[in-house]
């Protein structure tokens, strides 16, 4: 990797040692990346909760088969989605991949619509057609979980240009696993971002694991934040994707820079799925429980908690837990009680309708 | 009707679709600066602006992908690809987004993009070069696939893919760019994605077929079937291969009970063999012979000359299927 990028003045792209400092190193609880008033840090941490908690009675639910198919739990890196989805705007847009249930409920789709989705059924943010791995909803800018490693990346891109053409202002924010950076599309789409000054931020949920390869043995250079100034010169950083203030403070500075000079940002969050890869993965040949621990020591509500007890009172913190309980118990009632697709949804939106479609007799 | 070439019949719709419209933009490579890998898009950097003519780098699954991406959010992108071999390198953005996220969201997004660009035997372009790929697409549901034939149904097909709210693959072919002929004056005379033409209107056999194939092969053999065997071929243009208006071709096949379908791609799994499984599902009791099937020969096209020239669809084989099927000599 080019750690000395030829960099002519214009370029405020090249890496930077000082911000991008390796915080996975530091098992610690940091000082406060950021001071945010309390009814925020409130918020944040009952999104957290929002999502873990959903997350636990999914995998329950998928134990009695009321969710199939593959689905992928978010436990462990909820400081991510929360951090940076705090420093967006409403119109602005994000992506995600099959990973994207917590994305989902703190980003418009409420927890009835999303368990509804996951099974199956006609209230569903995508009317039960889409899964657990395609969650919707375009009025709140939740352009989907997409189940192509790396595949949503360009279409990230493609909304981006939008936004570049027609001056709207607008954001785009790009989740990723850490395999989909060894995607050719990736780079593809990174190259373009830069050549075009399109306001799109990719960021990597470095959760070490793509199913069960350890990010060493998949991508050479091991600071995935360093992959991107020097190829594309698109500023790469390193956040700390267990702290929900560092992912806030690293994306809102992103945000920034994307709204105001239209430059891309490339940030590698660094963070750990508790549970398996999907639900059918035990994980237990690739990792060992120590490990887990270790990562669980440094959950991302604890660590909030630790840092501001005086916030976090236990009876805040009580009744905070009962208002979560219920939320997602009413959703799986909800979702219970909703009713399967009717069959001619079958042949709706295949296609815009048009004479002779749609309708199982069309060719 | 005004007379131009099939080029500047695309050229034409072009233009006038990115002054009605916005939000339409043409991306691809070379589009611009050099006008065109195949000169489709002369003049309208100049004219439009490189925000709207965008020359892109090699990057098809990359720029293909943007585009899908712009189009789902409102935008009209007409995305060139320099042919469709180098689309395969974009499969997964078409298959997987572009035809897609209309579905899997639940009907919240739509996919106006135009996927365009030149298919087929360009001459000795050996077999990288060469292919005929449009059965990849028609396969998929979600996306729409047209193949224009003349100048005139370029024009008109273009203007409604760009308008349509649904992904278009638009597939031109290298040696129609500079066929002559005459073209609609009237900017909303569209064509209609799913609507075949009957070229020649005959009794005895139906021929069908699509994009080059229509000139180069179909029409010229049923002339010499009508002078040389008094033979009658109804030669129908299939235009929009997905939708396939298949209850034209049923109609014909219906009043002439014999049918020759000729295809210049290869014959496993071809957009010939679904029309003819169609045909011999709907229409088999009116049937008075086995539908004859005409395709380029299964092989990697090769580049010599007389190799190619015996692997592509001939007019005399369709003159010889032609007879067969009407049992003549
Ligand atoms: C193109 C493609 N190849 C393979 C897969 C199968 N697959 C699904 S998730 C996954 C691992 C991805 O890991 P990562 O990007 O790190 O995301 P994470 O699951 O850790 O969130 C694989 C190999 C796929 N969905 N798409
Ligand atoms: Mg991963």
């Amino acid at each position: 990797m080019a750690k000395k990028a030829k960099t002519p003045a214009d370029t405020s792209d090249a890496p930077k040692a000082a911000a991008t400092e390796s915080v996975a190193r530091n098992p610690h609880v940091p000082e406060p990346k950021v001071i945010l008033p309390d009814d925020k840090l409130i918020e944040m941490y009952r999104q957290m909760l929002l999502i873990r908690r959903f997350e636990e009675r999914c995998a329950q639910q998928y134990q009695l088969q009321k969710i199939k198919g593959f689905c992928h739990l978010y436990i462990g890196q909820e400081a991510v989605a929360v951090g940076s989805v705090a420093a967006l705007e409403p119109k602005d847009y994000i992506f995600q991949t099959y990973r994207d249930h917590g994305h989902a409920l703190i980003r418009g789709i409420s927890a009835r619509e999303t368990m509804a989705e996951l099974f199956g059924k006609a209230t569903g943010c995508s009317k039960g057609k889409g899964g657990s791995m395609h969650l919707f909803k375009a009025s709140a800018g939740m352009m989907g979980g997409n189940g192509i490693v790396g595949g949503h990346v360009p279409l990230a891109t493609g909304v981006g240009w939008k936004a570049m053409y027609n001056k709207t202002g607008e954001v785009v924010l790009c989740y990723m696993g850490e395999a989909a950076v060894n995607q050719g599309v990736f780079h593809e789409s990174l190259n373009m971002a830069s050549l075009w000054n399109l306001p799109v931020i990719y960021i990597c949920e470095n959760n070490l694991f793509g199913m069960g390869t350890a990010v060493h043995r998949a991508s050479a250079e091991k600071d995935l934040y360093m992959r991107t100034a020097g190829a594309y010169r698109i500023r790469g950083v390193r956040c700390d994707g267990m702290d929900v203030l560092d992912v806030y403070k690293t994306t809102k500075e992103a945000v920034e820079r994307a709204r105001t000079k239209g430059r891309p940002t490339f940030i590698e969050a660094v963070c750990y799925r508790y549970r398996g890869h999907s639900m059918s993965d035990p994980a237990t040949t690739y990792r060992t429980k120590d490990e887990v621990s270790i990562w669980q020591a440094k959950d991302p509500m604890v660590r909030l908690q630790e840092q501001f007890p005086g916030v976090f009172t236990e009876e805040l913190l009580g009744d905070m837990e009962k208002e979560i309980r219920e939320i997602v118990q009413d959703s799986i009632r909800f979702a219970e009680e909703s009713p399967f697709p009717d069959e001619s949804e079958l042949w709706t939106d295949v296609h815009v309708d048009y004479p002779g479609y749609p309708g199982p007799k069309a060719n | 009707m005004v007379e131009m070439s099939f080029r500047e019949a695309l050229n034409k719709a072009l233009a006038e679709e990115m002054e009605r419209d916005s939000q339409v933009f043409l991306m691809g490579e070379e589009v611009g600066q050099y006008h065109g890998a195949y000169k489709v898009s002369q003049g309208l950097l100049e004219r439009f602006g490189d925000l709207r003519v965008v020359d892109a780098p090699i990057t098809e699954a990359g720029f293909v992908g943007l585009g899908i991406g712009a189009a789902h959010v409102g935008m009209r992108p007409v995305i060139e690809v320099m042919t469709f071999n180098f689309a395969i390198l974009a499969l997964d953005q078409i298959v997987n987004n572009a035809a897609k996220l209309r579905s899997m969201s639940g009907g919240q997004f739509e996919v106006p993009i135009v996927i365009r660009g030149p298919a087929g035997a360009g001459g000795a372009l050996a077999c990288q070069h060469s292919q005929s790929l449009e059965q990849q697409y028609v396969h998929i549901p979600g996306i729409k696939v047209v193949m224009p034939s003349t100048p005139d149904t370029a024009y008109r097909l273009l203007k409604s893919a760009i308008r349509d709210p649904d992904p278009v693959i638009f597939i031109e072919s290298e040696k129609l760019y500079n066929m002559r002929g005459p073209v609609t004056e009237d900017p909303e005379n569209l064509w209609p994605i799913g609507k075949a033409d009957v070229t020649r209107p005959g009794s005895d056999v139906t021929i069908v077929t699509w994009s080059r194939m229509l000139t180069a092969v179909a029409l010229p053999a049923a002339e010499t079937l009508a002078s040389e065997d008094g033979i009658d071929c109804e030669v129908i243009d299939a235009l929009s291969l997905s939708p396939l208006d298949l209850h034209t071709i049923l109609e014909s096949v219906k009043k002439t009970n014999r049918c020759v379908i000729v295809e210049e791609g290869w014959p496993k799994v071809s957009v010939g063999s679904w029309i003819a499984a169609e045909i011999g599902l709907k229409a088999f009791d009116h049937l008075d012979a086995p539908i004859e099937r005409i395709n380029q020969k299964d092989v990697p096209l090769p580049y010599a000359f007389n190799l190619e020239e015996i692997a592509l669809p001939r007019p005399a084989d369709v003159v010889e299927a032609v007879r067969r099927v009407c049992y003549a000599k």
